[in-house]
């Protein structure tokens, strides 16, 4: 039952096989992104109250969405790690850190940049842009942590346990704005219920998270590959393909 | 499942546990300070601090806003549908504000009980639609509430 578990763990499996998915996924990321921004920007209609500044909402909520799952991600690769040894789960993990940090300083980026003309301010401390603030914090300690431990496997052993410690904001950063008052407004997507925006702004929108999480997808399958070459150099078969290159 | 698999396992179920009970409960006891404003009926119920910088939020009245015609000054009254306080701001108000928009308004509560605002911040709501579509609402007879309750 847990052989293609182990298979999946095995660096060498995985490198030669996501080399056959890159292409794939770059290609639909762009395609996506594209269709989605020149939708969102041109085509997608004014909102009756935002006017024009609302459509950073194209950018902001799937960067935030991604520095969720991302975080997510990379907490449950380190319990991979930590309970089963995979290497293969700590380079993830570990890929997985600087990448989640870019998209939450874009989320907080973008967020600002909308809550400006919209709110009337930059920041505000409320809990839904102190827990994002919280996550990005998280990554950057996660990021830290890993490059002041020379010992790899006590590296990720560390940066594991901290991920898994910060896995507790991500309900927080999902249910701030149900538990308390906040500036920051529910969200508009659920899943129970039909969403607080018509088609013609939503499928955009759900164009470009789709887009995104390929895009996702693409840049941790590209480090995670990095990694296995620095990692396994010593090996027979990455020495086999960099002889090929 | 290897036995020192399952050893493992455990231990970090037991981390995640233990370390989100022990947010849950910090959370659960901070509670009031971790909400961003007040709203109208605690502020009524004298619950906000008086004479401190506190922030207010509500929805604005419908018809309650005077603006001083020589000066930026501008009073209304903001509400959560049980209680009415009234807020007095000098400066000037974000785009979004108009009557029947949520706001957020810091400031310190005088004597009389109205909010002496020194910074007004409004805050829209999760709904997202098209200007024709709320002009075909409004000349049906429906306000956006109709909409978004659907």
């Amino acid at each position: 039952m847990w052989t293609w578990f182990h298979r999946l763990g095995s660096p060498r499996w995985f490198y030669n096989i996501s080399g056959r998915w890159l292409p794939w996924l770059s290609v639909a990321a762009a395609i996506l992104i594209i269709t989605g921004t020149v939708w969102a920007l041109a085509f997608a209609p004014q909102d009756y109250q935002q006017g024009n500044s609302f459509r950073i909402i194209y950018i902001h909520v799937p960067s935030a969405l991604l520095a969720q799952s991302c975080y997510m991600i990379m907490a449950v690769a380190g319990a991979i790690g930590l309970i089963w040894k995979m290497k293969l789960a700590d380079m993830a993990a570990k890929s997985c850190a600087s990448i989640g940090a870019s998209f939450t300083l874009l989320a907080l980026v973008t967020g600002a940049v909308w809550g400006k003309p919209t709110w009337g301010t930059w920041w505000v401390w409320d809990a839904r842009l102190t827990s994002m603030l919280i996550l990005f914090f998280l990554y950057l300690g996660i990021v830290a942590l890993h490059s002041a431990i020379s010992d790899r496997d006590q590296a990720a052993k560390a940066t594991a346990v901290l991920a898994l410690v910060g896995l507790v904001n991500i309900p927080i950063i999902k249910y701030s704005v149900e538990w308390w008052n906040t500036l920051h407004q529910p969200a508009t997507f659920t899943l129970t219920e039909k969403p607080a925006m018509p088609a013609e702004m939503w499928v955009p929108l759900l164009i470009m998270v789709l887009g995104f999480y390929c895009f996702f997808t693409v840049v941790l399958i590209m480090r995670t590959r990095f990694e296995i070459l620095v990692r396994e150099w010593r090996t027979s078969w990455v020495k086999e393909i960099l002889a090929k290159s | 499942m290897h036995p020192i698999r399952k050893q493992r396992l455990k231990i970090v179920l037991f981390i995640l546990a233990g370390f989100g009970l022990a947010v849950g409960l910090a959370l659960f006891a901070l509670q009031e300070n971790i909400n961003l404003f007040y709203s109208p009926t605690q502020i009524v119920k004298g619950e906000a601090p008086q004479n401190t910088l506190i922030r207010a939020g509500g929805m604005v009245v419908e018809g309650s806003v005077k603006r001083d015609p020589q000066s930026l000054k501008v009073s209304f009254q903001i509400t959560d549908y049980a209680e009415t306080v009234d807020v007095e701001f000098d400066g000037i108000l974000p785009d979004l504000f108009r009557e029947g928009q949520g706001i957020v308004a810091q400031g310190r509560i005088s004597g009389s009980g109205d909010l002496k605002a020194v910074e007004v911040l409004a805050k829209h709501d999760e709904n997202y639609m098209p200007p024709e579509v709320t002009d075909a609402l409004e000349q049906a007879g429906y306000g956006k509430d109709h909409y978004s309750k659907e």
